[in-house]
């Protein structure tokens, strides 16, 4: 049986019916294919089993960055990551399809009480088209609102990564710069970058895996992960005895969130399985509302994101939720 | 406005200035403008920029973040909205990021449907920044180039012939009053465009003879009725589905991609044969507009322009502008150009907003006293959308000449009152006869 069955999102304490049936589900630590409910759209998921690695990367890393050091050893539970980055045939259905309008009297489902994005004003895919290519350009707050729509069609918890869990999958045991070696040579085998991806993002999982059959998480889309941004964070986790499942929870401020792995837009370096990147105000450049939309960047056609869900999720990350608001603050 | 009038208005306006001039340097001090010669006047120096802005909703507001990122010595000194809600969030949101610089005092707030006057006749103010639904932008021009304003208007810039007729008119006016004034077609100040297009320009594809731009994408925003709302109220706060408020999308929105074909061709379509119609947004809080409109627009030199717009969920999107030529071909929007002459624009960093960067050009050419008029060219634009909409209204082939001269009176109502409105039918196209 699953330990820690999923608090839907929105609800804490409560303890819906899904969450029941979740909990019900004989519990092989195993891959499975998710059918997202009344469509026929599915994603598969694959078991990472936790353990203990060191995040962040030495400081003679060719590319290096300060904001990744000091290295700091941490420890993760067992979770399931998505195989795939998230595409817009996912992505569609939350953000687009029609919700039924409850009769009177009758309360929303959970999923259709989480908030939708407002539509965005040009086209979303930017020319490179829609089915299998990674979902990309949507805001950190919306990434997050997806998964928690997600779970509340699922029953199960799902979310974005946590920043350990994150370079975790991706180094896959692994400790070279890159999961497929300490060179760039075999880049091109697992990742759509910019020496290959001629400017333009892929349909997911059309590279080779990692050791643990994790697709993309070199490139492609760059991903957003759970965390805040903090570019001393390594540097206040390095004094600690031990760390388990450390996040950096974000607040109520539109920047900066942490984006991971690097995109079809980006060279080998920024790739690497230990470069961080923070979003910031400039990825909603040409957005000319005021407030600008807190759903869609007009300037981050870059980014997207993939689904973490925990065999036993940690205490600090149940209910969790975005607090961003059109009334955010932008830092 | 007979001649007299204008003349009268010039030595007020130079009264006025003196005037402010010595208020300004005793009430303000500390500020960057030590003298007043802006309005009308094409002399340089180091002038403080005073703005009222006339539509304080999302993109108002969003230009008055812009217009105080463009330059320094800005202030925002008077606001203007039909509804009071709309202006007091603006101000508050604009506060919230610049305090010092949104100088807008109460008494320099004004709501309702005459707001645009009290506004534009506030002393002080010597930019105005038009950001109301595009139905009234012919009678807020009008007033802001008759006062001695310089404008930066948003696009489009009418939504109807009479109302194109009404702007071109003013272009000179304003030339003769030194006005300066921007449209709000922001493309025309982002670099991409302006490097990719120069090298058309200059011959990269040889001679364009044929294009095609789109502006298909998903549905847009809706606001559900309050009881409170009259009829107008209403039309006014879900503007844009009212053809006499925002000229259709294909008007309001398209005219982006339409106007960068003009741009990089150097003229206007002289005849549009389009199709279009409302086939999924049918309910009644959608107004009477069209989800979907595909056009063939001839030019003179006999190019033909593939133009579509579509505002409908689910469907294949695309927000784009390419011209082929007799020597290679280029995708405007992506700065990519094929053929004999292949490239493509580096990944610049340093490329700014071009909803700021619109400001920064405006501001720099009233400040150096150089003249800067957009007003012809989007009205060019706006007029060229119009004249495919129309075609799609009503089946019929329309002309450039037709609808530039053609004589029906505005589609925007005059004497507009809170009140009952009724919304105008849906056109059927082959059944309509007037444009």
């Amino acid at each position: 049986m699953i330990a820690g069955a999923p608090t839907p999102p929105g609800t804490p304490g409560a303890a819906p019916p899904q969450a029941a049936a979740a909990t019900a589900a004989p519990a092989g630590f195993e891959s499975y294919t998710e059918t997202i409910p009344d469509t026929k759209v599915t994603f598969d998921m694959v078991p990472v089993k936790g353990g203990s690695f060191t995040m962040g990367s030495p400081a003679n890393e060719a590319g290096r960055a300060e904001d990744e050091g000091p290295e700091v050893k941490a420890t993760v539970g067992n979770f399931w990551i998505g195989a795939r980055e998230v595409t817009w045939e996912e992505y569609d259905l939350y953000a687009f399809a029609r919700r039924r309008r409850p009769a009177a009297g009758e309360a929303p489902s959970p999923a259709d009480a989480v908030s939708k994005p407002t539509p965005p004003y040009a086209d979303e895919s930017w020319g490179f088209g829609k089915g299998k290519q990674p979902a990309l350009g949507m805001t950190w707050h919306a990434a997050s609102e997806y998964t928690r729509w997600l779970s509340a069609k699922t029953g199960k918890a799902y979310r974005l990564a946590t920043e350990a869990e994150w370079e975790y999958a991706a180094r896959a045991g692994g400790k070279t710069p890159w999961s497929a070696g300490a060179s760039d040579a075999a880049l091109a085998d697992v990742a759509w970058y910019a020496k290959n991806a001629a400017g333009v993002p892929h349909p997911v999982g059309t590279k080779k895996p990692n050791a643990w059959g994790i697709y993309d998480l070199h490139g492609n889309v760059a991903e957003w992960v759970l965390d805040q941004y903090d570019a001393k964070r390594y540097a206040s986790l390095s004094g600690q005895k031990s760390l388990i499942n450390p996040v950096l929870l974000p607040g109520e401020a539109r920047y900066p969130h942490v984006v991971r792995g690097g995109s079809f837009d980006d060279d080998a370096a920024a790739l690497r399985s230990a470069a961080r990147r923070a979003s910031k105000p400039e990825w909603s450049r040409r957005d000319p509302q005021q407030p600008q939309s807190i759903w869609w960047h007009t300037d981050a056609i870059f980014v997207g994101f993939r689904l973490v869900r925990a065999a036993e999720e940690p205490e600090a990350l149940k209910g969790f939720k975005s607090k961003i608001t059109r009334e955010s603050p932008d830092m | 406005m007979s001649l007299d009038d204008q003349k009268d208005q010039q030595d007020q306006g130079f009264s006025r200035r003196n005037f402010i001039k010595t208020a300004t340097a005793a009430a303000v001090g500390t500020t960057v403008a030590t003298h007043f010669s802006l309005p009308g006047a094409y002399a340089a120096g180091s002038d403080e920029i005073r703005v009222g802005v006339i539509g304080c909703g999302g993109r108002g507001t969003g230009a008055i973040r812009n217009v105080l990122e463009s330059s320094k010595g800005v202030k925002i000194v008077a606001m203007g909205d039909a509804f009071k809600d709309r202006i007091e969030e603006s101000r508050t949101r604009a506060k919230q990021k610049f305090a010092d610089a949104v100088a807008v005092t109460d008494d320099k707030m004004f709501v309702g449907l005459d707001a645009y006057k009290q506004v534009i006749a506030v002393p002080e103010v010597n930019y105005i920044i038009l950001a109301t639904p595009p139905g009234f932008r012919p009678l807020h021009l009008k007033a802001a180039i008759e006062a001695g304003k310089h404008v930066f208007t948003e696009k489009p810039i009418a939504v109807d012939p009479a109302g194109v007729r009404e702007v071109l008119a003013l272009v000179e006016t304003a030339k003769a009053k030194k006005l300066n004034i921007g449209t709000g077609t922001q493309r025309h100040h982002q670099a991409g465009y302006i490097e990719t297009i120069k090298r058309i320009q200059d011959g990269a594809i040889g001679d364009i003879v044929a294009s095609r731009c789109y502006w298909n994408q998903g549905a847009l925003w809706n606001r559900e009725r309050k009881q409170e709302w009259s009829d107008l109220e209403y039309q006014m706060r879900n503007w844009l589905y009212y053809t006499w408020l925002s000229g259709d999308h294909i008007v309001e929105q398209h005219i982006h991609n339409i106007d960068v074909i003009n741009w990089v061709t150097g003229s206007h379509p002289v005849k549009a044969t389009g199709m279009g119609g409302r086939q999924v947004r049918t309910g009644a809080e959608f107004g009477h507009i069209f989800d979907h409109f595909a056009i063939d627009f001839e030019y003179e030199s006999g190019m033909h322009l593939m133009s579509m717009c579509r505002q409908i969920d689910g469907c294949a999107n695309s927000v784009s502008e390419a011209v082929v030529g007799t020597k290679g071909s280029a995708q405007l929007d992506k700065y990519t150009i094929a053929g004999a002459s292949a490239w493509a624009r580096a990944k610049n960093d340093k490329d700014v907003d071009p909803y700021v960067q619109e400001h920064t050009d405006l501001i720099a050419s009233i400040r150096k006293g150089e003249p800067f008029n957009e007003l012809k060219a989007t009205a060019e634009s706006t007029l060229t959308a119009i004249m495919g909409r129309t075609s799609a209204y009503t089946g019929k082939a329309v002309t450039w000449d037709e609808l530039l001269n053609s004589t029906e009176p505005t589609i925007v109502p005059a004497d507009l009152k809170w009140g009952p409105m009724p919304t105008p039918p849906v056109a059927m196209p082959g059944q309509q006869t007037s444009l």
